[in-house]
């Protein structure tokens, strides 16, 4: 890939909505990424392997639980930190801050939020150092889009729970060291668990020739009568919620994460037309190129504006789900879209390595559809302003 | 060992400068600031001298308080604390004189700064202070080692390199290649929260210069290609449209 040359776009100077704070979290992990990232990310997506070495680094710029209090090892930061780390990584790569994503909201914000005093001291620390690597399993292979139909359970042998089924699409899972489970109870409740690598019965075999995020790791985890020791249950949380609590906490940082991608893909597209030239002049001064770069830069701008006033309310508290899946699936598609805007404009050369927007645009592909579907989201959104149900089943 | 660092908020590389319509000064709104990058360079190497060997590393800026946010940064690289010298920096004299005022009250082992602001390009500053407290200045130093107390520099001269030894304390002027500068990680920037940063009020100087005047370079022109067979077409445009022979 050609030198990262990335400047960030701020139309309306939210800039000025930001702490020196804020500006200098962000700054770093920018750098951070500019330094450590960009030279190696289009080989190891050519590759399609994860870039282990980089997860030293990923900790050091706040990257794993930046929001989980500095007692367990983590920032102790806000949610707008959160999500601007987040927007640099997947200025990135989304595969990278899909590794992040994973180990802050699905990993360690389960941990603190669910789990014992004991839970959160034996494993914190070492997750917000990276020592530990963290995955989440949720979703199965006949039950996606609908989880509450999961299959995966757990029964309870008095010493211990015995742990069985599958889990498919899991990030992280192959070289996860600890995995969170989500599996019914003998009563069809769901319930969190900690399964840890090494645990009998338990493997985690990589997905392989994934055209999208092919630097983040996907597997499947497969628990075949796993003896899980009593102590690893998540005590605090029952049912459903569970696992959507930690989806909120991933989705609030994706909405952030989707407008970096869209972001970078801008910015290449703008410097892009602004130096090839044809027909005597650079593409830059065609109306046709000026509206796909306006209509982006709008685009971006509203999503900028969207997430920073989730994160004010999520800061207090008080962004329900719903406002969650709405910046989700807004700023997921407005990064789909920039990035194909943004490929056109780049012509032959849009689709080479060179430039980062068609391996943007494969990745957004993936990010569009985990973490609940573009169609999930409208419907979430459907259901909380119509008080009815359209999901079916 | 103490050192001092000297460290200059500069707007970033990537900013627009326009100037005012009286020419007299930049137009600040929209711009984007840094710590100057050779200052960058001198603070990552005074953290690993005294992650070596043990120290503190104090940064001071002469600057008003819309330099507290470049301040801070240094303080999330690690620095240990921090002064302001509360003023607008007039000119190269001035802020030596701030900075030569502070460290001559304060002991230090060593005075690093840059080899020049990337935006005044005054390359005053290090050899003022050296000159104000009578210490040896060193600039343009690529490389820097301490033993005992003596520092061994290298410097870059036209065409090679210069190794030189001083005796400490000393002045020096870092650029590109004596460290690699440091991005800030999460545990700096909590830590700079409460990081002490002093805000001192500046001495008098006499105003030694006086800007009459910004201009902004011509904007390049067209090139115009001969071939180089053609030798009488060369010397007709040099001479007619040029006018340069
Ligand atoms: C790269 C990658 C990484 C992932 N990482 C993880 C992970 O770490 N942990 C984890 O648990 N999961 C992970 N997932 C799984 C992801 O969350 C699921 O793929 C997603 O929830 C969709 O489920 P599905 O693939 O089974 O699609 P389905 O649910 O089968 O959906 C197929 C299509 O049907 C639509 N659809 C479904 N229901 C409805 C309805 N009621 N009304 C209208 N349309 C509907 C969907 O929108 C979609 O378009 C990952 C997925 C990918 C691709
Ligand atoms: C005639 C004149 C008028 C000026 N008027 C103004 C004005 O009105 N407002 C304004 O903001 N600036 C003004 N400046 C610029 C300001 O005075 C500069 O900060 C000063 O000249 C030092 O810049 P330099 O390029 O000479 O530094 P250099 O000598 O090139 O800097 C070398 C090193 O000295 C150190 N250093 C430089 N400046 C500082 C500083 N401020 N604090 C701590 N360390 C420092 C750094 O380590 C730097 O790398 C003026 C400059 C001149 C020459």
């Amino acid at each position: 890939m050609a030198k990262d040359r990335f400047q960030a776009p701020d139309y309306y100077l939210i800039d000025e909505l930001l702490t020196d704070e804020h500006k200098l979290i962000r700054d770093s992990a920018r750098e951070w990424v500019k330094r450590e990232v960009s030279p190696i990310i289009e080989d190891a997506c050519q590759k399609a392997e994860f870039p282990k070495h980089l997860i030293k680094g990923l900790a050091e710029v706040g990257a794993f639980g930046p929001y989980i209090p500095t007692e367990y090892g983590g920032g102790g930061l806000d949610q707008i930190s959160y999500g601007l780390i987040m927007q640099e990584l997947e200025r990135g790569d989304s595969g990278i801050r899909s590794t992040a994503s994973v180990q802050s909201s699905l990993v360690m914000y389960p941990i603190y939020t669910y789990g014992t005093e004991e839970q959160r001291k034996k494993y914190l620390p070492k997750l917000a150092t990276g020592q530990w690597m963290g995955c989440f399993g949720l979703t199965e292979p006949d039950h996606g889009s609908n989880p509450g139909g999961m299959v995966t359970n757990i029964k309870d042998k008095g010493s211990h729970y015995l742990l069985n089924g599958a889990k498919m699409w899991i990030s992280n899972a192959p070289f996860a060291d600890i995995a969170v489970v989500w599996a019914k109870d003998e009563e069809g409740t769901i319930r969190g668990l900690i399964v840890e690598r090494g645990m009998k019965g338990f493997t985690t075999p990589e997905t392989h020739g994934k055209w999208s995020l092919r630097a983040s790791a996907t597997g499947e985890l497969v628990f075949d009568n796993v003896e899980v020791p009593k102590e690893n249950l998540l005590p605090n949380v029952k049912g459903l919620k569970g696992p959507l609590g930690c989806l909120n906490s991933a989705r609030y940082g994706i909405a952030w994460g989707a407008l970096g991608a869209a972001m970078d893909c801008y910015d290449s597209a703008l410097r892009y037309s602004k130096e090839r030239k044809q027909f005597g002049r650079p593409i830059g001064g065609f109306q046709l190129q000026q509206k796909k770069l306006a209509e982006m830069l709008t685009e971006i701008t509203k999503g900028q504006l969207l997430v920073w006033r989730l994160g004010k309310l999520k800061n207090e508290n008080r962004a329900t789900p719903a406002q969650i899946s709405m910046a989700k699936r807004n700023n997921v598609y407005t990064a789909l879209w920039c990035a194909r805007e943004a490929r056109q404009i780049h012509g032959g050369m849009g689709i080479t390595g060179e430039y980062p927007i068609m391996r943007h645009m494969m990745n957004l592909e993936s990010v569009i559809t985990y973490e609940g579907t573009h169609d999930i989201h409208l419907l979430i959104t459907g259901m909380d302003i119509t008080g009815e149900n359209a999901f079916g089943g | 060992m103490k050192i001092l660092v000297c460290i200059s908020h500069v707007p970033d590389t990537t900013s627009k400068i326009n100037f005012t319509d009286d020419k007299k000064s930049f137009v600040t709104q929209g711009i984007q600031y840094i710590i100057n990058p050779s200052d960058e360079i001198a603070l990552a190497r005074a953290l690993e001298l005294t992650e070596k060997d043990g120290g503190t590393v104090t940064v001071i800026n002469v600057g008003d308080n819309s330099t507290e946010a470049t301040i801070r940064k240094a303080l999330a690289i690690g620095a240990t604390d921090a002064v302001r010298v509360n003023a607008a920096p007039r000119d190269a004299f001035f802020v030596a004189k701030q900075i030569a005022e502070y460290a001559g009250k304060n002991s230090f082992d060593m005075i690093l700064c840059g080899r020049e602001s990337i935006d005044y390009n005054g390359s005053q500053v290090p050899s003022m202070v050296a000159e104000m407290l009578s210490l040896p200045a060193v600039n343009s130093v690529k490389s820097l080692n301490v033993e005992g107390s003596t520092a061994t520099l290298d410097r870059e001269i036209e065409g090679g390199k210069e190794v030189v030894t001083c005796p400490l304390p000393c002045v020096v002027s870092a650029t590109e290649g004596m460290a690699e500068p440091r991005i800030p990680n999460m545990r700096g920037i909590m830590s700079a929260r409460t990081k002490p940063l002093t805000v001192i009020e500046p001495v008098t100087a006499e105003n030694m210069q006086q800007i009459v005047s910004y201009d902004k370079p011509q904007p390049r022109t067209q090139v115009k290609l001969i071939d180089a067979a053609n030798v009488a077409a060369l010397v007709d445009a040099l001479h007619n449209e040029a006018k340069v022979i």
